[in-house]
């Protein structure tokens, strides 16, 4: 019993950190009507900043900062630079542009950096805490989940109550009536570009000290957990990613706990397959007209 | 999915359909016969042109370009975008290791147990296509590159999962016949891989070109068109993705297969995610839809980390700084093209140069005639 409870809140954890990246996916498709695929490589560009920022000044919160602004940069110049140019006329155009983008940041990362495992600090004790002998949650853990509360609370914050939330809702639902009546449409999106890589960043800050390390690779296998979390709920919706996320990592968490971590990237594939085919528009979904 | 985008312009999917209805029956097979038959002529004289290393380069090209092309069918013709294409080579390099493995513990021996592990690699490869094809025919555009992203991440794990079989990281080797002693005692080992991988990936061309010339390419290029109207056509959508997922897995396996026999080894780290992202980038880069552009593609898989030693050893730099970059500078060179040409050249080299090929034709009618 002891060690499902722990399983769990691992799980929760893991999940919260799914849910951030998830909502950074979410929020992109929201705006741009496009999967970034390369969400995972930025993040991981960031995650790099922040470990020359740490390593130069000895200090992981002004790395963690650094990561930060460097993933909003990242997503605005991504956006300004690539993909405002890309054709939207087939689907298959900005995914395959990402991944180009994937190719050319890992690269980068690569010649820099070379693609040893770089260990990853943390601002607090990975060390789980013990209540009555049962081992339950780290300092680590009770940090990812507030830092993960304050993002989600923030996005709807800003999303639900702000002026500029409002502009880019409606640039994104309605973008030539928006454009009529003052809305700066263009803007808006690079705006969205740069939080969703912002957030992306902060996840990959926040789950790449729990994984092998930074390498120019750590976020595959992260990016398919979180698009498996994103498609879970459904891609347009954000409580959705939350939600998604959650039970991602649960399932995740279970089957390492149980049945042996080697089998996680299985069990992402088939609980991809098992909602996409089973209910592909996400457990969150509004029943849909037929789609043409 | 209505548009036909840029992914490939429309041009091209009236004038193949008009084709057949101008020539007579039967000329699309003889003329791919004649180009196979030139071009099979062309390797052999390669063949024992070059040296040993550029034919095992040669045959590297040939064996990518199996995958290539059916790759560049499956997302050029028939819309559908896959990222698992490297899964789908390890599936048929794996079986070639296992196959020929087997043959070799029972010691047999004898020039037809290749063919007959090619066969398996691609029956096996054609088994899973067709799960995963299933599962792509009811999902679109970004749902389907990440479930084929998932595939194309898990299946190199599952090789370590089940290191009992596999062999974990360290793979498994592939034991291949030597030439046939017909051929002289001095015979280059390097040539008759090149034979080998160039039959297959010919085969493969040949038969590809056909489909592409059928029935059931018109169906592949309606589909991707414009689904609703192929349906109202009378084409079974559902049914036309499966068989483009499957003639592509196959081919791939096959590609996967002959690559597992050049390198005589299998292992994860050759079937990584950045392989099924480099056929794709071939594919893009080549000219989407077109396997003249899939050549190309396969060519540049191989000559540009060539290309890219040469280039790093003309640098001074630390030994662990030329390694980094030698490592990496293919596939910054590989991304930066890929979304120049998207955005800028979406016809890619072959698109390119067929554009020159018309522009120059334009200018001379005479001489046409």
């Amino acid at each position: 019993m002891d060690r499902f409870v722990f399983l769990t809140l691992d799980g929760l954890s893991r999940g919260a950190v799914y849910a951030a990246f998830a909502l950074a996916l979410v929020l992109i498709w929201r705006a741009a009507r496009v999967v970034n695929f390369a969400q995972g490589a930025m993040a991981v560009a960031a995650a790099y900043v922040a470990y020359s920022v740490s390593a130069a000044t000895g200090s992981y919160w002004l790395g963690f900062l650094a990561a930060l602004g460097a993933g909003l940069l990242l997503g605005a110049v991504v956006d300004r630079v690539v993909m405002r140019h890309v054709d939207h006329a087939s689907p298959l155009n900005p995914v395959i542009v990402a991944l180009g983008l994937v190719l050319l940041i890992q690269a980068v990362l690569g010649m820099v950096y070379g693609s040893e495992f770089r260990p990853a600090g943390t601002p607090f004790s990975r060390g789980a805490l013990t209540v009555d002998g049962f081992a339950l949650v780290s300092p680590y853990d009770l940090f990812v989940f507030a830092t993960v509360a304050v993002v989600v609370g923030a996005l709807a914050w800003i999303f639900a109550r702000t002026a500029v939330g409002l502009r880019m809702r409606a640039a994104a639902f309605a973008p030539e009536v928006s454009r009529l009546l003052g809305v700066n449409v263009g803007g808006m999106l690079t705006l969205g570009w740069a939080l969703a890589s912002g957030v992306g960043a902060l996840a990959a800050m926040l789950v790449i000290p729990t994984e092998l390390g930074l390498h120019p690779h750590a976020m595959d296998l992260v990016f398919v957990s979180a698009f498996t979390a994103a498609v879970v709920g459904g891609l347009d919706s954000p409580p959705g990613a939350v939600v998604g996320g959650l039970v991602v990592g649960l399932v995740l968490s279970y089957v390492s706990g149980y049945a042996g971590s080697d089998l996680t990237p299985l069990a992402v594939l088939v609980l991809l397959l098992a909602v996409l085919l089973v209910r592909p528009g996400g457990l969150f979904a509004p029943v849909a007209a037929r789609r043409v | 999915m209505s548009a036909t985008g840029a992914a490939a312009p429309p041009r091209d999917t009236t004038s193949a359909a008009a084709r057949p209805a101008v020539r007579r029956r039967g000329g699309t097979l003889v003329r791919h016969l004649a180009v196979v038959t030139v071009a099979a002529l062309v390797v052999l004289g390669l063949s024992y042109a070059l040296e040993p290393f550029r034919n095992f380069q040669l045959a590297t090209v040939a064996a990518y370009l199996c995958a290539t092309a059916g790759l560049t069918v499956l997302t050029g013709l028939n819309g559908q975008l896959s990222l698992g294409h490297g899964a789908l080579m390890a599936t048929g390099a794996y079986t070639v290791a296992l196959c020929q493995g087997a043959f070799y513990d029972n010691g047999l021996a004898g020039g037809l147990l290749l063919p007959v592990s090619l066969g398996v690699a691609i029956l096996a490869t054609v088994a899973v296509g067709a799960v995963v094809g299933v599962a792509a025919a009811r999902l679109r555009g970004p749902y389907l590159a990440g479930v084929t992203l998932a595939v194309a991440v898990v299946v190199p794990a599952l090789t370590v999962t089940f290191d009992g079989v596999f062999n974990g990281e360290q793979g498994l080797s592939v034991p291949v016949e030597p030439p046939p002693l017909a051929l002289g005692p001095t015979f280059p080992y390097e040539r008759w891989q090149l034979w080998i991988a160039a039959a297959g990936a010919l085969l493969a061309l040949l038969l590809l070109a056909n489909l592409v010339r059928s029935r059931y390419g018109r169906e592949f290029r309606a589909v991707r068109d414009d689904e609703v109207a192929a349906r109202l056509a009378g084409i079974h959508v559902a049914r036309t993705q499966v068989i483009a997922f499957v003639v592509s897995a196959a081919t791939a396996g096959l590609g996967g297969g002959l690559l597992a026999v050049l390198a005589q080894s299998v292992s994860p780290g050759a079937f990584s995610l950045t392989l099924s992202l480099f056929l794709l980038m071939a594919v893009v880069i080549g000219g989407l839809g077109r396997l003249a552009g899939a050549a190309w593609g396969a060519v540049l898989l191989v000559a540009l980390p060539d290309l890219s030693h040469a280039v790093t050893e003309q640098l001074t730099l630390s030994p662990s700084a030329a390694q980094r970059l030698e490592g990496n500078l293919p596939l910054a060179i590989f991304g930066v093209t890929l979304m120049v040409v998207m955005i800028a050249a979406p016809g890619g080299v072959q698109g390119a140069l067929a554009r020159l090929g018309r522009a120059l034709l334009a200018r001379r009618p005479l001489r046409r005639s």
